[in-house]
């Protein structure tokens, strides 16, 4: 079953384009990840599959509808840098939110449950009751996996995850993803990502290069890394 | 006398929910700046009202929730120039007031009372219109409250789930206007922002959950109120600004408070 689908997708901000041409599909439960220099495209790119941007030519799928059609089968993990860390609200409060829906303004007893069972799954349960300022980084980025998880998503979404965290816990959060049974979509900066157990990997900058299989295998995708010239690949992924 | 002091208590408790509802809110959206900016705003409703000759809590209204939308629209379509427009709604505002005043024959002593306010000068009307402001908040936060504060942490979360963050953002705004109308009388353009910020900040640092910062932060400006009643009555000093220090001390110690 396809999951998300792009055709001929352009995107242009003012006069310049910042994607052109981006082609790419990817399966059910099928993981990618979103690779590229800053200011590439990589985060225009995830606004778009989010429904927050809409291209200017070519077509966008995600379960054969449109993001903005389809939002509800959407788990958003945003990069939790951009958030008060002083608003008083528990761990357990902001998991809930991922129950928020169209129409719905309380919380039921499934609602709760199934927040409880998601952070026992990510093993977070003992933080349930703290704020979320009194949490290291990796523990607040699994809250907003879990709040993302929670809304029982066919599809996911992450905006650099490993992101200001120190090396065990992006390795928590990498293990975590690498067997979410659902769609998964990681933008990031990181390259640990690549050395994971990928579907795809799309290198974006402007255009994108598509990578298939597994994660790279050196030298069996030396092409990969020779061809698209991408410096920290080969400084670090390739070894070239 | 005793009438003065009853109303005034009234207005206190009436004034209180709206403390704790949307004080507490305007403190963890971090709107103190906006809500200066529709506050001091509103003197261009009291200026038209007084001009046209008006309800003064009509017009007012009306003239703030208009500043609400064109707030809203401003911090969401520019959010990078935020503080630069805030300040002009805010001058722009009170130089409308200023202008409408100047046009209107005869000395506008009344106006003046809306700068500075006084609880003691509540009348029944007032607080009629303080309670209906103070059901509609209510309501919003019952059946909102979730929502809120959804929007208060991740905005752009809450669009995903489907919910239209900008819209409720407004919504929350024009609350505010409406709460900073019901308070003009009481409490005064000026001060408005120091007794809806400071019991919030404080109640802020003392609780995990929003619901129990929005009690604390009531029972807070209920306090400084009465007691700031209680204190311009005994040494026959101005309520209003007794109650913004007492409330401005209770931050100070607050904030000592590790």
């Amino acid at each position: 079953m396809t999951a998300v689908e792009i055709k001929n997708l352009y995107f242009k901000y003012d006069k310049e384009w910042i994607l052109e041409d981006i082609n790419f599909s990817l399966k059910d439960k099928e993981f990618m990840a979103i690779i590229g220099p800053n200011g590439g495209g990589k985060t225009t790119l995830l606004k778009i599959l989010l429904g927050f941007l809409t291209p200017n030519k070519g077509e966008i799928k995600l379960y054969g509808k449109t993001p903005k059609e389809n939002r509800k089968i959407i788990g958003y993990v945003p990069q939790h840098t951009n958030f008060s860390l002083d608003l008083p609200i528990t761990v357990f409060d902001i998991v809930l939110q991922g129950r928020l829906k169209k129409g719905k303004f309380f919380y039921n007893q499934k609602d709760k449950q199934k927040a409880k069972e998601t952070l026992e799954y990510l093993k977070i349960d003992n933080l349930q009751n703290k704020k979320i300022k009194d949490l290291s980084g990796g523990q607040r980025q699994k809250v907003l996996i879990a709040r993302s998880l929670v809304s029982e998503p066919k599809i996911l979404m992450m905006d650099e995850p490993t992101s200001a965290i120190d090396p065990t816990g992006q390795k928590e959060i990498l293990d975590l993803i690498e067997n979410f049974e659902v769609t998964r979509i990681v933008v990031s900066h990181d390259i640990k990502i690549l050395l994971r157990d990928v579907d795809k990997i799309a290198y974006i900058h402007k255009k994108a290069v598509i990578h298939e299989g597994p994660k790279l295998n050196i030298p069996k995708d030396r092409h990969f890394c020779e061809v698209e010239l991408i410096d920290f690949l080969k400084d670090e992924s390739c070894g070239i | 006398m005793w009438d003065l002091i009853n109303n005034s208590v009234y207005a206190s408790i009436l004034l209180s929910v709206a403390i704790a509802i949307i004080g507490s809110l305007i403190v963890i959206n971090k709107t103190t700046a906006i809500t200066g900016s529709i506050a001091h705003g509103s003197f261009g409703g009291i200026g038209i009202a007084m001009f046209l000759g008006s309800g003064i809590i009509l017009t007012t209204s009306v003239f703030t929730i208009v500043l609400a939308i064109i707030l809203a629209f401003i911090t969401i379509k520019f959010p990078h120039r935020q503080d630069s427009l805030i300040g002009v709604i805010w001058a722009v505002g009170m130089s409308i007031g200023i202008i409408f005043l100047s046009l209107t024959p005869g000395y506008q002593s009344d106006a003046l009372s809306y700068l500075f306010g006084n609880i003691l000068l509540v009348g029944n009307q007032d607080l009629i219109f303080m309670g209906s402001i103070d059901i509609l908040i209510l309501i919003s936060i019952i059946f909102l409250y979730h929502r809120f504060l959804a929007m208060s942490y991740d905005r752009e979360f809450l669009n995903i789930r489907g919910i239209n963050a900008n819209m409720l953002y407004t919504y929350f705004l024009i609350l505010t206007s409406l709460t900073i109308v019901m308070s003009v009388r009481a409490i005064g353009i000026i001060l408005i922002l120091a007794l809806f910020t400071i019991p919030g900040l404080i109640a802020e640092r003392f609780t995990k959950k929003f619901f129990s910062m929005m009690i604390i932060s009531g029972m807070l400006g209920l306090i400084f109120m009465i007691s700031g009643i209680i204190l311009s009555f005994y040494y026959n000093i101005s309520p209003t600004p007794t109650i913004v220090i007492i409330a401005g001390i209770a931050l100070i110690l607050s904030l000592l408070k590790k």
